[in-house]
């Protein structure tokens, strides 16, 4: 048997804490006998009684704390001391338990719940990188919601997650689905075998939409932000992405959604999609087919296709997928129905992705599509107020967010563009997209509901047919009901679109003339 | 596995910082949540922003925590001890005869409020060097009075702080540093100089004070070669429901318990050693300066450790509130306005009677007793809102802007975790909360005393100059 002391100067516990922390120390396996003191004359009375008595323990002062093991050797001594240091510690953990504690840094949560593996960050963009960076530096990944983030600052944040092997999601990223969780602004999908790396919020959850209506689902949406493939960040989550995706179990096949990337980005993950052993569809708006075809890549001109090509590859039967083809026979009608000076489509989006796809959609017949986000100088709105020839408007772009929440949220900026654009007689359909999910607004048909009414009838009063296009982004596992709302849409005599890319093809078929 | 499959497998914890709906959204799917209660860091000022950037840059962080860790550790090793009383003339460093010292960052004569005013020529009253109030105002105006502060002379003071040369101080010495602190006795009542009250009544008591409990006490400790050791008694007081700043009635009791042994054998008359228990029973306030002075001696010991950004002094004159950092040596001071308090009063008081924030006490609070340790006082809930949750979340919100618990200081109801330690001026900015003191309320007026008591935060701006001059000076 070998008894060793520890004393530890000037360390205050009141005696009960201590005999209830003896009794502990005692039942320690490896333990015969321990005892836990203040170095007072009384505790030293027993001590000597017991036969532990050292010249340490006697030199002790009342303001010390006195650990004294007895154990079979030298060394499981050692290993009492490191348990009975563990149990005069541990008492702190127990402490959070009733009322919720509430924290005001990452740090301090962090410090409080250990489990936390994921920080969202949606404050004011000035004050975003700092809150990720200390995230990061506390090892959680991070979504970054926040926009009016610097590029200087992203690729500092996503250089930093990159070496610690941890997500850097956004900024300005909005949607994601990590382990069957949706986070911000996403749609409840089934699980399943797919997983997204997602440069675009509503391109991407427009994928997943259209999956789950196909019967497939997701395993995980990892957003990036939208500068993610640009020249300067060069791509380091999409790439971090689709590697995490290749090595997770569940995922079969891969999906990636963007704008065209810069053309050195494009090569990158190009190259890694080269490497990937598992399938990977490529959607990015207005890409381009060879390059991603030659990569080894399938490539999707569009969002459905991209979504359907996505579930044939991860097993799905073709023959038995609704794929809800155009209404050829409804395009015909109202072709009839417009009047020839009737020539134009105005896109009124929430969705950016949703805008730019339904813009490239029209941008393959017609040569004067315009926008607020539009990549050619010479076709981008000289003032966002005024509509000119085809326009789609994103909504959701900085002119319109300044100090206002996001459409999705909010639809008030574009309720009154719609009256405004309704009364233009030169305009033949205008396409709306309304967004469900989590974050998004409870009813946003509702919302948008009386304008239409109330310009249809104004249209009609003049004698023309205005025709409207409503394409509803959600699930029958949304909590706003997607049955309802595409009822009270139906209701208002707007046509309704089953997909972001239908409504981008009817709205373009209905306007073309003399075919 | 990556961190990033790690992630895909184990289940969500998400800490979310920001729109409170997203918190809402995954509550909904099961998803564990901690939503921050978040403010912009130096309310949003980009100065200051950029001053925690510095202070948060990996290579100076380091030497941050390095000298941050050994503030912290003087303060809880720190074994201050009652070795004795006597005459502050006899014993506080730089007293002289014409000395007053007072409590709060610098200030003179002109700029003093009310109860400051009423104290020091209370004082001078006392000290003899005037007839009368009405002469030592004049006295006191006339420059030959040198005004000092307390914490410029390891003293600390209650209320006003007003510390003249007869006076008789605790002497606490640190056993473990070596440095010492004083204090003032105190006056017990409410009517009292420290409050600003100097009748005839107060000058008496004081009189009596310097004349026989002053001299008890000396004699009393002569005969107790250990001295008394404030810590140990300290801890046993907080788990007794004391808070050690407002409530101080269990350590009131272990103080005078120690004390009566020694008490006894001084050759003082039978009936002076009963009036001397009398006072001490007359209310629970007797080993409330006891207190302060343990803290300065533990917070002294800590000051002036390079690097260092935790807060070694709080402390208000009635006109600003000032601290002083560990960083920073010497005696730097940082301020801001003084608050008002906010709180209980006695009946037929108004808020609008009340002088603002005053006296050296916030020491406790500096050292994580106070308001820091209200989780241990549920008898005295009703100063900071009524019910012992809001205590409990005091104390855990303070554990925010601190370094550490002082495992030396534990509170039962917390499951034995140590009292909030070491205030980091960069928690403080960062977090936007600031220290919690509660404290007592003086008539803003001269001669009337202590109103009421409440609770009262610093202003920020004393901690923001603070944390600018450490960004500059940080090497």
């Amino acid at each position: 048997m070998t008894v060793q002391v520890l004393v530890k100067p000037n360390t205050y516990i009141d005696s009960v804490s201590l005999m209830s922390l003896s009794t502990k120390a005692n039942q320690i396996e490896i333990v015969e006998q321990a005892i836990i003191a203040m170095g007072t004359e009384m505790n030293k009375e027993v001590i000597r009684n017991v036969g532990l008595m050292t010249p340490e323990v006697e030199s002790a002062k009342t303001s010390d704390l006195v650990i004294i093991v007895k154990a079979a050797s030298e060394e499981l001594c050692e290993g009492a001391f490191e348990s009975i240091n563990e149990l005069l510690t541990k008492k702190k953990d127990s402490s959070k338990g009733k009322s919720e504690v509430k924290y005001s840094t990452i740090t301090s949560a962090v410090n409080g719940t250990p489990e936390a593996n994921l920080a969202i960050i949606a404050v004011n963009g000035s004050y975003a990188p700092r809150e990720a960076r200390k995230a990061l530096e506390n090892n959680l990944h991070v979504m970054l919601f926040s926009d009016n983030v610097s590029i200087e600052d992203e690729i500092e944040l996503k250089t930093l997650a990159q070496e610690k092997g941890l997500l850097m999601m956004g900024p300005d990223c909005g949607t994601a689905i990590i382990g069957n969780v949706a986070l911000c602004f996403a749609n409840a999908v089934r699980k399943g075998n797919i997983g997204i790396v997602g440069a675009s919020g509503t391109g991407s959850q427009e994928v997943t939409v259209r999956i789950h209506e196909f019967g497939g689902g997701i395993t995980q949406l990892i957003g990036t932000g939208g500068r993610d493939l640009s020249e300067e960040v060069g791509g380091i989550m999409m790439l971090a992405g689709i590697k995490a995706l290749e090595e997770d179990d569940a995922t079969k096949v891969i999906v990636l959604v963007s704008k065209p990337p810069a053309p050195s980005v494009e090569e990158k993950v190009l190259a890694q999609i080269k490497q990937c052993k598992k399938p990977v569809v490529v959607w990015f708006v207005g890409g381009n087919e060879e390059k991603v075809t030659q990569a080894g890549g399938h490539f999707a001109k569009m969002s459905k296709e991209a979504a359907l090509k996505a579930v044939l590859l991860a097993g799905a039967d073709e023959s038995k997928l609704n794929k809800r083809t155009l209404n050829l026979p409804l395009i015909e009608e109202v072709r009839a129905k417009l009047k020839p000076q009737q020539k134009y489509i105005r896109g009124l989006f929430s969705g950016g992705t949703l805008c730019d796809e339904a813009m490239h959609i029209a941008m393959e017949k017609f040569d004067n599509v315009y926008s607020n986000i539009q990549r050619e100088p010479e076709y981008r709105l000289k003032d966002v107020r005024v509509s000119q020839d085809h326009t789609f408007i994103d909504f959701g772009d900085d002119q319109f967010t300044q100090g206002k929440p996001h459409p999705m949220i909010d639809p008030s900026t574009r309720i009154e563009r719609f009256i405004q654009e309704a009364k233009d007689p030169s305009v033949g359909v205008i396409v709306m997209d309304f967004v469900l999910g989590f974050g998004a607004h409870e009813d946003p048909v509702g919302a948008m509901l009386p304008a239409i009414i109330e310009a249809k009838q104004a249209a009609e009063d003049e004698g023309r047919h205005l025709e409207i296009i409503g394409y509803i982004l959600g699930t029958e596992l949304d909590s706003q009901n997607i049955e309802g709302q595409i009822n009270k849409l139906l209701a208002s005599g707007a046509t309704h679109a089953s997909s972001s890319q239908n409504a981008g093809l009817l709205a373009r078929e209905f306007v073309v003339k003399g075919e | 596995m990556s961190k990033i499959n790690e992630l895909f497998t184990n289940k969500l914890n998400v800490i979310n910082v920001g729109i409170e709906n997203f918190r809402d959204d995954l509550l909904k799917q099961n998803a564990n949540v901690t939503h921050l209660e978040w403010t912009p860091p130096g309310r949003g000022n980009p100065e200051l922003i950029a001053a925690l950037d510095k202070l948060e840059d990996p290579s100076v962080t380091d030497k941050i925590e390095a000298a941050n860790k050994e503030a912290v550790e003087r303060i809880i090793n720190s074994q201050p001890v009652l070795i004795g009383f006597d005459q502050a003339i006899n014993v506080v460093p730089g007293m002289t005869k014409n000395t007053i010292l007072h409590a709060g960052p610098p200030i003179t004569w002109e700029r003093m409020n009310g109860p400051m005013k009423g104290a020091v020529t209370g004082a001078i009253v006392f000290e003899g060097l005037a007839p009368n109030i009405e002469e030592a105002a004049v006295l006191a105006a006339s420059g030959e009075i040198v005004f000092s502060p307390c914490h410029e002379h390891n003293c600390v003071g209650s209320m006003a702080g007003v510390t003249s040369a007869s006076m008789f101080m605790h002497i606490v010495e640190n056993k473990t540093y070596g440095n010492i602190a004083y204090t003032n006795l105190s006056e017990q009542m409410s009517k009292i100089l420290r409050m600003g009250a100097n009748d005839e009544s107060v000058i008496q008591r004081l009189i009596w004070m310097r004349d026989v409990l002053g001299p008890i006490l000396r004699d009393a400790m002569k005969l107790n070669p250990n001295g008394i050791d404030l810590r140990l008694m300290l801890s046993q007081a907080l788990h007794m429901g004391d808070e050690c700043h407002n409530r101080n009635v269990a350590g009131t009791t272990l103080l005078i318990q120690a004390l009566t042994p020694y008490i006894i054998q001084t050759n003082f008359t039978v009936e002076q050693k009963k009036e001397v228990f009398e006072f001490v029973s007359s209310s629970d306030y007797f080993s409330g300066p006891t207190w302060m002075a343990l803290c300065k001696c533990a917070l002294d010991a800590a000051h002036g450790i390079e690097n260092s950004t935790i807060v070694t002094t709080m402390a208000r004159n009635g006109v600003e509130f000032g601290i002083r950092v560990s960083g920073i040596a010497g005696n730097v001071w940082f301020t801001g306005p003084a608050q008002q308090v906010i709180g209980p009063m006695f009946a037929g008081y108004k808020p609008e009677d009340s002088g603002l924030d005053i006296g050296d006490s916030a020491i406790t609070e500096t050292y994580g007793i106070g308001g820091f340790a209200m989780a241990t006082a549920p008898a005295i809930v009703s100063l900071v809102g009524g019910t012992v949750d809001d205590a409990i979340s005091y104390t855990t919100k303070m554990a925010e802007i601190t370094t550490t618990e002082n495992p030396n200081v534990t509170i039962p109801m917390l499951d034995f975790i140590g009292i909030p330690t070491g205030i980091d001026i960069q928690k403080v900015i960062q977090t936007g909360i600031m220290p919690i003191i509660n404290t007592a309320i003086a008539h803003k007026d001269a001669g009337i005393g202590m109103i009421g008591a409440g609770i009262v935060n610093p202003p920020i701006e004393a901690f923001e100059q603070a944390l600018l001059a450490l960004s500059e000076n940080i090497k």
